[in-house]
């Protein structure tokens, strides 16, 4: 009789260290994680099942932690960038102003958006933005056309806009942002796209926890033209001499074309400083995230454990003592 | 404290307003922005309108009455800012109807620039970079913009390289075959021959 105890003992003590065969068929697949207690007697989840959610999210916070680190350092690479770049279109909008309400027949909105996902909202935040000027821009007469760069935003826009997209440009950080790179962009944008007014949406880098949705607008020369014989803002262009070229017209397309470059070059550079910041505050939101779903499993996985030492330690004793009699 | 506090309080809504935290209160500026604002809320009231460049800059000064003493010139290129708001006597621009000297009190101008040398003359030094081509402004208030694609100091320049690009366009300026390459071929023997004379004169 000892001897069946003690058989029936050491076979208790085995199980600890893995799940016992009743208990594997009894649990549910699926981890519950509510904190209140069962009525006694009744069998937990397996630990087993306990520990390899713990293992996953562990190894989910590694990478996020990781994938933080390399935004981090990504951003440091390209926020010098930015900021010097930052020089690059005030002079324009010191010469032209900047007139996001100018009413004209042709608007074309350039949405820039990033590639990868992962980022936060800001790529939502830039399409809705898009949407809206082409809700604010549409009347009789006038029609807007969305020229996208960027996986994300071409994702969004093109469900329910897709007859309204003139041009898609994906894959433009495979290679370091170079002037180059986006003057040549900025060149093929022109040549296809008819335009009164470019109205450039981007978000503008102020700092890691801060990204403005902004939008530029470049006007091509004919409105310009209109635009400063009407007086106003621009009622002071004509004032200014042009130099060289045969007409006044040739030299302000060739203003034109380099203001968009100009501020095409900061729009995106600006976007990517954004786009990392965001990932960065993403990544590390998830990390902390997957560290309370550590904290909360840990203590299911120990409740787990004890209430099962305890029913085996309940079983024991209540056998020992029918056994006394 | 109390001032501080109240100090704090002045300044915060302009850090929230322009990422740069001294600039005063935009003159004129706002009318466009309120016009566009008002648009915005009335067509799409969820969402607070985007902001504008305008938000972001420095305003400029308005023409002062009498004719300053020193130039203020901007000179930037798009991966850097060579002179922010530097104040010179003169700057020499290699416009496309040939070098322009420009002064405090210019009349205003919208140039284009061929490749040259652009000179800045502070008191008795001058300092020369080559262009390689951009705009200049020149506004009323004695105000200077340069924006370059390109521009290096002229002691960076290697006169071997020169030469050798010089004589590389001119044949492919005779072996081209299309306009696109004939035009190519002769954007560079322009830029390499501006160069040449740079080293040289």
């Amino acid at each position: 009789m000892a001897m069946a105890a003690l058989r029936r003992e050491g076979r208790r003590f085995a199980p600890l260290i893995s799940p016992r065969p009743i208990t594997a068929v009894r649990s549910s697949p699926i981890v519950p994680t509510h904190e209140d207690e069962a009525p006694i007697g009744v069998r937990y989840i397996s630990t087993q099942v306990v520990r390899n959610r713990m293992k996953s999210v562990k190894n989910i916070q590694k990478i996020t932690k990781a994938m933080k680190m390399v935004a981090a350092s990504k951003l440091r690479a390209i926020q010098t960038k930015a900021e010097n770049s930052r020089g690059l279109w005030q002079p324009f909008t010191a010469l032209l102003g900047d007139l996001p309400s100018v009413d004209v027949k042709k608007n074309v909105v350039v949405t820039i958006s990033s590639d990868k996902g992962l980022c936060g909202g800001i790529n939502s935040t830039s399409v809705k933005i898009s949407k809206g000027i082409y809700k604010l821009n549409s009347g009789p007469e006038k029609e807007t056309k969305y020229v996208i760069l960027g996986e994300k935003a071409k994702a969004q826009l093109i469900r329910d806009s897709k007859k309204d997209i003139e041009l898609i440009i994906t894959e433009l950080q495979k290679n370091p942002l170079s002037y180059t790179q986006v003057s040549v962009l900025a060149d093929e944008i022109l040549k296809n796209v008819e335009y009164d007014a470019l109205r450039i949406v981007f978000n503008k880098f102020h700092s890691v926890v801060s990204f403005v949705p902004t939008v530029s607008t470049v006007l091509s020369p004919e409105i310009v033209e209109r635009e400063s014989e009407s007086g106003g803002k621009l009622g002071e262009l004509d004032s200014y001499e042009v130099e060289g070229g045969e007409t006044k017209g040739e030299i302000l397309q060739n203003l034109a074309e380099f203001q968009f470059s100009c501020v095409m070059f900061n729009a995106v550079l600006e976007n990517a400083c954004s786009e990392q910041g965001a990932r960065m505050s993403a990544m590390d939101s998830s990390s902390r995230n997957a560290g309370d779903m550590l904290d909360r499993l840990t203590l299911t996985y120990n409740r787990t454990r004890q209430a099962s030492i305890t029913t085996e330690l309940i079983e024991i004793i209540s056998g020992a003592s029918a056994l006394e009699g | 404290m109390l001032r501080r506090a109240s100090m704090l309080l002045a300044r915060r809504p302009i850090l929230a307003a322009s990422a740069r935290p001294f600039s005063t209160d935009l003159p004129a500026a706002p009318s466009a922005d309120a016009t566009f604002t008002e648009a915005w809320t009335k067509v799409i009231p969820n969402m607070d309108p985007p902001k504008t460049p305008l938000s972001f800059m420095q305003p400029r000064p308005p023409t002062p009455s009498s004719i300053p003493s020193k130039l203020t010139v901007n000179f930037v290129l798009p991966y850097a800012s060579e002179l922010a708001t530097k104040e010179v006597d003169m700057v020499i621009v290699p416009a496309t109807t040939g070098q322009m000297g420009v002064l405090p009190g210019h009349v205003a101008t919208i140039a284009e620039l061929k490749p040259g040398v652009l000179s800045v003359h502070e008191g008795s030094e001058v300092t020369k970079y080559f262009v390689s081509s951009g705009f200049v402004f020149i506004h009323a208030n004695s105000f200077a913009d340069i924006i370059a694609v390109e521009a290096v100091p002229l002691d960076r320049l290697d006169v071997n390289l020169v030469q050798k690009g010089l004589a590389e366009f001119t044949s492919k300026l005779s072996s081209a075959t299309t306009d696109m390459e004939k035009a190519e071929a002769q954007i560079g023997i322009d830029v390499h021959s501006a160069l040449n004379s740079a080293l040289t004169g």
